[in-house]
């Protein structure tokens, strides 16, 4: 049973009738002009009530911008996008939502159907508009719901809240962090997130403090919330700890094609972070149209000695990703952890991997690296670990292991390796395999069809970073990558 | 009861099996041997229904069922197991994860339900005890770092628990020691029922002291060229192959 079903039971044995409330006003659809320009940065700023340094912030953001040009290293290919064709707030539907699940893909359906996603969850996924959804997404932005996790979270001393809310009620922290791990002028979609980012979650645990639960439960109900541009920013405070997941398995209908998100990552002495993310947007059609450009910095700092940042990601969807989770080690004896599954099929293009850079004594790194590459997709690992010249004692454990299916597929490795300290020990392995025929021939002698076979020989292909998941999750993720993988052998 | 009719094979344009002949009854130990080339392991992958093999004539029934026109998985549904030569390894997947995984895929494939945790385990314990194998060794990925002797009894292990009724050892004797051979044999001669026939391929006698067959027949040039009793395997050990080999010339 999904942990969003979970939270619809929880919810439901609250009462949620009172909640139905006060709902329409929020259906209401706000939108900017088409395009950007310092109008429409200003027309958010002031829709979300933000404080005059904000507003400098993104006009700031906007102006490096436009001096600044698409990136076009990465092993991806994809039509110019137009970035004056785009709603930056609000944008409204450009087709009409389903009326029903009538009217939805039915390939989208059967995977609800295999994720085992009650009706009624898959009504709100896919889109559907019929009345009854305002009561349904009642559910799920309920008040209630937020205020029950939200005392807990109190109590705590966590604060846990979209950032737009922080940015007023917290500017100072905000202030503080924002910007300070992937700087305004980072690259050209950080800074265009900078310029127009709408909104996101803001999590700051105080020194000393285990954040009492995962963040997981909170972030999917709010999960509506999070559009095109997201801003998340967590702050681990000296000796706390916090565990975030950040998406979800079941595919989600999005009208957006271009999403730039960001995500940074402050972890200050002794503190520890766990971001998780599965990642499972519409990856386009068999000729890989219409698929989510997925085009996000996450960032970690390991600012404090002793610090650990752990980035665990299972990424499914997407037609074109293109993302490196990446911890800058500054601490001395700090850590930095970077696992991921990476699955492609169809036409769908892969270009991640993470950067590990190594400022401080005895920093150690872990990179454990999973790439399947399935149908016609192209699938590339991209690595840096850099150890700088006062970073002695440095380490790092690098493993990055592909996997084809069928033989119209690619998976490429790309490892920048730079050290500058003598001391600093990195090592590096790699492997790229195919699923052998006589495999497959022998987990079908012993009875499992063509599928059930793949599945299993991938499933053992990933264990070590599925492992790294939380429990709930994991078995989530694992169905997940037996689905994405469908229809690719034979 | 499996018949085989005429069967014609080639691999990439060779000729592997030229009108094939056998029929082995339930509860039968038929042993195959024959020189190196003969055909014997292509016979067992074709019975199994590996790809890269094209049959080019004649049929295999196992039971009243045409094999050749089944996947290899509902083939193993429908009873036939395969002993490999050369297990293969399977990174990542525990032992025991395998033969769960096999054992509910076939059993699903009959119509039946999933075996309970419980019950799985229990059943496990149980046959692996018997072919002494160790708990840890079902924790590792299945034949991953096994040796020689490990992935032989791992097979007889899947073999007992998937309650073939046709089964096929292929050289299953080959890098085994005196002592896991007896281990191996004994699990072998434990699964010996009046419902379940066995196909023991093999180029030596020793095996067939171990498991001690009703039928010896004699492979050359992919044919079956000689049939007898249990002290045919006898006389080949005595006077080895080459008289076959010289039909094979004729």
């Amino acid at each position: 049973m999904p942990a969003v079903q979970e939270t619809i039971d929880q919810v439901r044995s609250i009462d949620v009738d009172q909640y139905k409330y006060g709902f329409e006003t929020e259906v209401e659809m706000e939108k900017a002009p088409k395009g950007l320009s310092e109008d429409v940065i200003r027309f958010i700023s002031a829709k979300k009530g933000e404080p005059e340094w904000m507003l400098a912030w993104r006009l700031d953001a906007y102006k490096r911008w436009l001096t600044m040009t698409e990136p076009s290293w990465a092993r991806v290919s994809y039509d110019k996008i137009d970035y004056n064709d785009i709603y930056y707030y609000a944008a409204p539907k450009k087709n009409p939502a389903p009326k029903s699940l009538d009217e939805v893909d039915p390939e989208i359906l059967r995977t609800y159907e295999k994720l085992g996603i009650p009706l009624r969850e898959q009504e709100i996924l896919a889109g559907v508009e019929p009345e009854r959804r305002v009561a349904v997404d009642a559910v799920f932005d309920s008040v209630s719901v937020a205020t029950t996790f939200k005392e807990e979270l109190k109590k705590a001393g966590v604060i846990f809240m979209p950032i737009s809310e922080a940015i007023r009620e917290y500017p100072d922290l905000v202030r503080q962090y924002l910007g300070s791990v992937v700087p305004v002028t980072d690259n050209f979609f950080a800074t265009l997130n900078s310029a127009v980012f709408t909104d996101g979650s803001f999590v700051y645990v105080p020194p000393g403090v285990r954040c009492p639960m995962e963040l997981s439960t909170y972030f999917r109900i709010n999960e509506k919330n999070t559009g095109q541009f997201e801003r998340t920013l967590i702050i681990a405070d000296k000796g706390s700890y916090v565990s975030y997941l950040e998406g979800c398995t079941a595919p989600k209908r999005d009208e957006n094609q271009l999403h730039a998100a960001v995500v940074e990552l402050v972890a200050l002495d002794d503190a520890e972070i766990k971001y998780s993310t599965v990642q499972n947007w519409y990856p386009g059609d068999a000729e890989g149209r219409g698929g989510i450009y997925n085009f996000v910095t996450k960032r970690g700092d390991c600012r404090g000695k002793n610090s650990v940042i752990t980035w665990t990601q299972v990424e499914t969807g997407s037609a074109i990703t293109w993302k490196y989770p990446s911890c800058i080690l500054r601490g001395d004896n700090s850590r930095g952890e970077f696992y991921s599954i990476a699955v492609s099929n169809g036409m769908q293009q892969v270009d991640s991997g993470t950067k590990m850079i190594h400022l401080g004594k005895n920093t150690t790194s872990r990179i454990i690296s999973k790439g399947i590459a399935a149908g016609k997709s192209e699938n590339t690992y991209r690595g840096l670990v850099s150890a700088h010249r006062k970073a002695s004692g440095a380490r790092n454990f690098t493993n990055c292991d592909s996997l084809l299916i069928g033989n119209q597929c690619g998976a490429h490795t790309v490892p920048y390796i730079e050290s500058k300290n003598a001391s600093a020990v990195f090592e590096h392995e790699a492997t790229t395999s195919k699923i052998s025929e006589d495999q497959m021939f022998y987990c079908q002698q012993r009875g499992l069809s063509e599928e059930e076979a793949t599945a299993l020989i991938v499933n053992g292909f990933v264990k070590d970073v599925l492992q790294q998941l939380p429990m709930e999750f994991a078995v989530e993720a694992q169905k997940l990558i037996s689905i994405s993988l469908e229809g690719s052998v034979g | 009861m499996l018949e085989i009719k005429n069967l014609v094979v080639q691999i990439e344009d060779k000729r592997i099996l030229n009108g094939l002949n056998l029929t082995v009854n339930n509860g039968e130990v038929a042993a195959i041997m024959g020189p190196n080339g003969s055909g014997k392991s292509t016979l067992s992958y074709v019975i199994a229904g590996k790809e890269d093999y094209e049959v080019l004539d004649g049929e295999i029934i196992l039971d009243g069922q045409n094999l050749l026109e089944m996947e290899p998985d509902q083939r193993a549904a429908a009873g036939v197991f395969l002993a490999f030569q050369y297990p293969l390894e399977i990174p990542g997947v525990a032992s025991m994860t395998f033969l769960k995984a096999a054992m509910n895929a076939q059993r699903k494939s009959r119509g039946q339900d999933e075996l309970s945790t419980p019950d799985f385990i229990k059943r496990v314990n149980a046959a692996a005890a018997k072919l002494e194998i160790p708990k840890d060794m079902l924790k590792r990925a299945l034949n991953v770092g096994f040796s020689g002797g490990e992935k032989k009894r791992m097979e007889i292990l899947q073999m007992a628990l998937l309650e073939p009724t046709f089964c096929i050892l292929d050289e299953t004797d080959s890098g085994l020691d005196i002592d896991a051979l007896r281990i191996v044999s004994e699990g072998v001669n434990a699964l010996r029922s009046p419902d379940r026939s066995f196909l023991v391929i093999t180029h030596y006698q020793r095996l067939l002291n171990h498991i001690v067959p009703d039928t010896v027949h004699v492979m050359s040039a992919g044919r079956v060229v000689k049939s007898g009793g249990k002290e045919l395997a006898l006389e080949l050990e005595a006077n080895g192959y080459a008289d076959y080999r010289e039909s094979e010339a004729a």
